[in-house]
This record gives C-alpha cells, structure tokens and sequence, in this order.
C-alpha cells in the first residue's frame, strides 16, 4: 500500500512538471517587463493623485500647492498612460 | 520507504530539479521550462502537504512507531496538543518551514503567472533554492520520519512548558513571516539579475511582505503573552536572542514597507529598499537559524541541534552572494535623476523612521551576538541583558512612536510650514493635556515613561485627528453619515488608513511596554498559609494549599485572595505542575519531583493593571517522605503508584510548608495585547486587496477625461 501511494505522488509530480514540455503553450516569452513596470508607475501616480486631493481636503497642502502638485502629477499620469498603451501596442489618439 | 520520507525525498529532488529549470528558462526565455520551474513550485507543495500530513496524523494517532512522535508526544497528551506537537521538535518544525516556504512560494508564483516574464523565473529559482536547503536539512540531517522498531507503547510526551495554547499557532505565525520574507527577497534578486530595478517588483510582492510583517509581528506578541502567563518569570520580554531573531527581521520588514511607498512614489530609494528586503530575508534565516542551532543561550533552546555549521554556510552564501549582486548593480540602483526633500514631507520622516529602525535593528543584532564578538576577540563570552538593551532601545522606540505621529500629518513631497502648524496643534496639545494630567495625577517622574506616553498620545491623537477628518471629507461629498463614511472612507484608502490603523495599535502597545516597564512591582516572598504579603498597594493573603494528581503530572499550588484598603479584588490560583522524568531509578514518586515542572500563573488581568502571581511549592521539605515512600515501594506502578502520589499530595495540603511567590502588580499590560489586535486589524485592512478595476484600454478622445475615468475605477 505504502509502495502504490509513493509511486501515485511521484507520477503525479512528475506529470505535473513535465507536462509543459509537451503542452501546445510551448515557444518564446514575449517581453512584458516595460508594460509591468509602467502598470506599477500608473498605479503608484493614481495613489498619488489620491492622496494628494486627500492631503488637500484634509488640510495638509495650501490651495495654490495643490494646484500645481495635481497638474504635475496628471501630466506625469497621461504620459504614463499614453506610454502604457504604446507597449501594449494600442493605437494612440492624440 | 514510508509515504513521508519518500516525499521529503521527492521534494529535494524537486526543488534543483525546478531551480535550473527555471534558470534555464530565463535564460533561454523558452516559456514550457519557465512553466516546469513554476510547476515544480506547484509539485513541492503537494508533495510536502502529503508529507505534513502523514506526520500529523502521525502525532494524532500517537503512533509511536515514529521516532518523532514517542519523543515529542505521549497517549496522555490532550489531542489539541498533539496536534501542535510536531513543531516542538527540530525535525517536525523544519518540515513546518518548508511547506510553508513551498505554499506561499505556490501562491506568489500563481498570482504572477502571466505577469514579470522576465522577473518570475529567477524568483523562482531563488524560493527554490531556499527549499533545497531546507530539503537537505530534513533528508539528510533530521529526517522526521525516522522509525522505531520495536515501536515503545507509550511516548516521553510533549514539552510541559508548550503545553499553552499559545504553542499552537506562535511557531506557525512565527515560520509564515520567516517564509513570506523570502517572497520579496526572491524578487528583489530576480530584479537585480535581470537589471529591473523599476517599482514592478515591490509592486508584485508588497503585498507578500506586509502578510510577513504581520505574522511575524502577532507571532511575536503571542510569544510574549505565553511568556506572561506560562512562564514563571514574571515577563514578556527577556532581549532573550530568539525573541531578538524574530524581532530583526520584522524591524526590517517595517523600514521597507516604508520605504517602498517612496521608491513607487517618488523612484527614491532603490538601492537602499534593495538592501533593506535582502537583508531582512537574511535576516528571516537568521532566526531560524538561532531557534534551531542552540548557538545562543536562549529559554528556547529545546534541544540541542547539528545544524549551525550548514546553517552559517547558508547565511554566508546568501550574504555574499546578495553584497556581491548589489555591488554589480550599483549602476541599475541610482535614481533617475537627482530629487529632494523637503523637511517637511512625509517621504522624509519615513527616512528618519527608516534610519531609527536600522539602528534599532543594529543595537538588538550587536547585543544579541555580544556573546559570539566578545569571545572571538576576547576569548570569553560575556553577554549583555536588558539594561543594555534598554538604554540604547528606548530613545530608539521613543523617537519611532513620535514619528508615527508625525507622518501621518505630513503631505507627500511637501508641506507648508503653515499647514504642518495646523495639523501638529492637535495631536501636540492633546500630548501636552495627557502629560500634565499624567503628572497632575501623581504619576512617578519617570522622563523616558512620560516622554514615551507623550509621544503615544501625539501619535493617538495624530490617528484620530486624520480619521475625523477624512471622515469630515466623505461626509462632505456624499452625505453620509459619520460610520458609513468611516468605512467609505477607509475602504477607499485602504494603505492609507490600515497604516494609520497600524500607528494606532503601535501606540497604544508602547503605552503598555512603557507603563509596565517602569512602573510594575516586582517581589518574591515566603509564606505559609493564613499570611499575608503587601505589593503596590494591594495584599496578597494566602488561603490554602491545593494538590491534584493526573497522570501526565503532579501539581501543588496555592489559593490567594487579593485585597486592597480591606475590600476583596480578586482571587488568584497559581500552581507548578511537576512531570515524571524518565529515569526509573529515581522511584515512583521521586521520579516526579525530578522530572520537568511548570509554572501555572495566578493572573487577574485589566486594562488598568495586571496582578500576577506564581508560586515555588517547597519540595524539598517533603523530601524525606518522597525518600521513605520509594525506598519502601521501589517498583510502585499503575494505581498503587497513584496511590502513593495521592498520599504525598494530600500531605502537602494538610501540612503545607512555606512556598515562595513571585508577586507582580504591573500596570497596562493588557494595552500590549490590544495594540497588538489593532495592528493586526490594520495591517489585515493595508493588505486586503481593493476591487478590480476596470480598466479602458480605448483611447479616449481626451486624455484627460480618460484619467479622470480611470482614476475615479482605481
């Protein structure tokens, strides 16, 4: 019985591992590091922009800085995501 | 061959076996061997879970047929010890080690499966790596599934100081945070091999490092409360060097998780988050490296261990190799390009937060290897203890709690001195108000408690004055009421107010470290029944003398009622519980008295103070019926030895010596364990993952509308 089980996991994890070397998912791994890391750009600038305005609305920024830290950090959001869309190969719309 | 061993066997073979594949798919960039890699993560978790499993039914089935199980466990054992009991062993908490290293490995590797192509494979090899080295241990040097033939009837059973229930879930939260560390060391590797330093990498793993913090930081605190209510010291923390192995790493953790936010927000830091992750995953085998090896004098040193020599080898590998793959990336680490700080910003106290930490962490790393440098440069081993600890820590923690406070009222990149002004008046007047009513109401000038308790209550303040008014903000725009927009608000901002949440529980456990530390009594007496002693204020009279018989023990005790100005407070029972030692030749009944013993506390617990007693029954003077009775039955078993027990214990009752008692009043201690609730409800709050968005992927015919779409779905 002992036999049977330990030759029933070691088929299992073998199969489990080996199985890709004969899938039909087989090939080149495309680059996906630039889209990763604008993806990770964009979502920090979001959280940013956020908590920028709540920075603002809870009194830690005067008006007038705000203003402009919230025009930087939009500029610096759309160029991100116009890059983030050139990686992921979509049309641009200027 | 049992199922178990095969399968730790398995699992070594698996885990170089996955290491090159992934290696070799990384380099080739051919996807089905990154996926072998990835997969042989998936295999070494389901063979290591058969593994687990097989030895844990081991233990519940008290099948003594396994070495581990007749040394660590006993049919007397109650089942919910059992079940814990495989993790007091060496080879049973190695074993623990690995699974989970192999599950969370299993759970980073799923969640990036089609994400960082180029990061994974090396991520891979790295958690891989870890797990052959662990596999090493269990195969080659404890192996937990050693047998025993003939198999003995019964077993030497478990510990007595970890029958707790503490002991069934610190070790697991303890090795959850050792091996999530490894989750974002693994990627900071990967990220400097393949020369991608971007925020990707903290992005992927943020998360695993928080879940890391967290275990390893309520692992710790229930260490401390099972040394508060189980050990018969009368403390929570020693500077004993296990709690210091446990307590480095997450000191680390808690610098990075800082310093992340000012990596992803401003693209700072790179070069110091690198070191800081590496160094706490060095830091997370350290620890374990200190549980296991018995290198240091420690209250848990177990048993003694073999595996410090392969454990340093280890250490050094991944010290090396980590200096030598930071010094060749140097380049790849700088920042873009040259920004500053504001002093008044909230990425410059996370800096001075980050330098308090590292020198906190160095202070606990220096004191806690004094032993070790001193007797390399000395030749003798001299040691430090808490006074060291204390006068290095405590300006140390001050200075944190007060940064605690300050941060949260700090606006990234730059605040004006005039709204840095109004959000300090706040929380600063409340620190003030508690400072002197502290001393107003007769608090004992003690400048490092009061400077502590000031900075609490800035901190607290600072909390509650950045919830009020988010809340003021929410209600403001969507006119609800203050709980629903409590949770709105919080719900939004998940990292944002989890971390304030996590200030909070911060605080007030250093309220219950500062006030317990300075103002607790401590004394030890000798009573005999129908005395009494005073302490703080209250008196401790001593009742009676209680015994109990059991078959795994012994125990004699005490009933003591407390007082205070003649009114009743409480009564407290505490007991030492005495296990027979398995030298038969030390009788029937001495064999008890010689074995192991435990201390069970007498603890009346409150948020204004803990009364806490344990007592030291006098054996000794029993000694010569102990003599009598063995010398008169030598081979006394079954129900005449219970007998015999009976008789001694009935004698203690009705003629109890004196026993000596620790008494302690100690003020605000539960304060730890409820900061600990809160930190723990924060840190779970930062960690929960917001809603999915959606996100357009249409350009918009305004780019400005567009982030305006995506923003208000983040």
């Amino acid at each position: 019985m002992q036999f049977l089980l330990v030759m029933l996991v070691l088929c299992g994890a073998t199969a489990l591992i080996v199985s890709p070397l004969y899938g039909k998912r087989r090939g080149l791994i495309g680059d996906d590091a630039e889209q990763v890391a604008l993806e990770a750009a964009r979502d920090a600038k979001f959280r940013e922009i956020r908590d920028a305005e709540l920075d603002f609305r809870t009194g830690k920024l005067s008006k007038e800085d705000y203003r402009a830290l919230d025009n930087s950090l939009r500029s610096e959001a759309i160029e991100l995501l116009r890059r983030l869309d050139a990686a992921r190969g979509v049309e641009v719309a200027e | 061959m049992t199922l178990g061993r095969a399968c730790v066997i398995l699992a070594l073979a698996i885990a170089p076996i996955g290491a090159f594949a992934s290696i070799y798919g990384a380099r080739t960039r051919r996807r089905e061997w990154v996926a072998v890699g990835r997969r042989s993560v998936y295999a070494l978790a389901a063979v290591l879970t058969v593994a687990f499993i097989v030895l844990e039914s081991a233990f519940l089935r008290s099948d003594f047929s396994f070495q581990i199980v007749a040394t660590h466990s006993s049919i007397a054992t109650p089942f919910f010890y059992k079940a814990a009991a495989m993790w007091s062993s060496q080879e049973g908490s190695l074993l623990l080690w690995m699974w989970l290293l192999s599950l969370w490995s299993s759970l980073v590797l799923f969640l990036t499966r089609n994400r960082l192509r180029e990061l994974a494979p090396y991520a891979t090899a790295v958690l891989l790596g870890f797990a052959t080295f662990f596999g090493a241990l269990v195969v080659f040097l404890a192996n937990p599934f050693q047998l025993l033939s003939p198999a003995p009837g019964d077993g030497t059973g478990l510990q007595p100081l970890l029958r707790h229930p503490s002991m069934m879930i610190h070790p697991p939260m303890l090795y959850s945070g050792y091996t999530l560390f490894t989750v974002p060391f693994a990627f900071a590797v990967a990220a400097l091999i393949a020369r991608r330093t971007d925020a990707a990498w903290i992005r992927a793993t943020r998360r695993f490092g928080l879940a890391a913090w967290c275990f390893l930081g309520i692992g710790i605190l229930i260490g401390a409360r099972w040394s508060w209510s189980e050990l018969g010291w009368g403390g929570y923390w020693a500077w004993d060097p296990v709690e210091n192995a446990a307590l480095m790493p997450w000191l680390a953790g808690t610098a990075f998780l800082h310093s992340f936010m000012v990596q992803e927000k401003r693209g700072l830091l790179k070069m110091w988050n690198v070191c800081l992750v590496l160094g706490a995953g060095i830091l997370a085998i350290l620890g374990t490296f200190l549980v296991r090896s018995g290198i240091l004098q420690s209250i848990h040193a177990f048993g003694g261990s073999t595996l410090g020599v392969p454990f340093l080898g280890f250490i050094a590998l991944l010290v090396l190799g980590s200096v030598l793959l930071v010094a060749s990336r140097r380049e790849d680490l700088r920042s873009p390009e040259a920004r500053s700080y504001s002093p008044l910003s909230r990425e410059s106290i996370f800096l001075m937060n980050n330098v308090l930490l590292v020198g906190l962490c160095f202070v606990i790393f220096w004191g806690t290897f004094f032993p070790l440098i001193s007797e390399a440069v000395t030749g003798n081993k001299a040691s430090v203890g808490p006074p060291w600890f204390d006068r290095y820590t405590v300006p140390l923690a001050i200075g944190l709690v007060f940064l605690s406070g300050l941060g949260p009222l700090m606006a990234w990149r730059k605040t004006t001195l005039a709204g840095a002004r109004r959000s300090v008046q706040g929380p600063g007047a409340f620190a003030v108000v508690v400072l002197v009513a502290l001393l107003a109401l007769g608090v004992p000038a003690k400048p490092g408690a009061l400077a502590l308790f000031a900075c609490a209550a800035f901190a607290i303040g600072s909390v509650v004055q950045e919830l009020y008014r988010g809340v003021a903000v929410r209600r403001a725009t969507a006119s609800e009421v203050a709980p629903v927009a409590l949770v709105s608000v919080v719900r939004r901002n998940r990292r944002r107010y989890g971390g304030y949440i996590v200030h909070l529980g911060i605080a007030l456990l250093f309220i219950g470290v500062g006030a317990s530390a300075a103002f607790q009594h401590v004394r030890d007496v000798r009573l005999s029944p129908g005395k009494t002693a005073t302490i703080g204020g209250y008196a401790v009279h001593y009742v009676r003398a209680t015994s109990r018989v059991a078959p795994e023990k012994v125990t004699l005790g005490a009933v003591l009622d407390v007082s205070k100005d003649g009114r009743h407070v409480t009564t407290l029972r505490t007991t030492r519980g005495y296990y027979p030692s398995p030298d038969p030749t030390a009788g029937p009944v001495g064999q008890y008295f010689d074995g192991d013993s435990t201390t069970e506390v007498g603890l009346k617990a409150g948020l204004r103070r803990d009364i806490w007693t344990a007592v030291q029954p006098d054996v000794g003077a029993m000694q010569k019926m102990i003599d009598g009775i063995d010398k008169r039955f030598p081979l006394a078993q079954g129900d005449t030895q219970r007998f015999l027990l009976t008789a001694v214990a009935q004698r203690y009752v009705a003629a109890p010596p004196p026993a000596v008692f620790r008494l302690i009043v100690s003020p605000m201690v539960e304060w730890i364990w409820l900061g600990g609730i809160v930190l723990g409800l924060g840190g779970l709050i930062a960690i929960w993952p917001p809603p999915r968005a959606q996100r357009s992927r249409a350009p918009a015919s305004s780019w400005s509308a567009r982030l305006g779409r995506e923003l208000s779905r983040a």
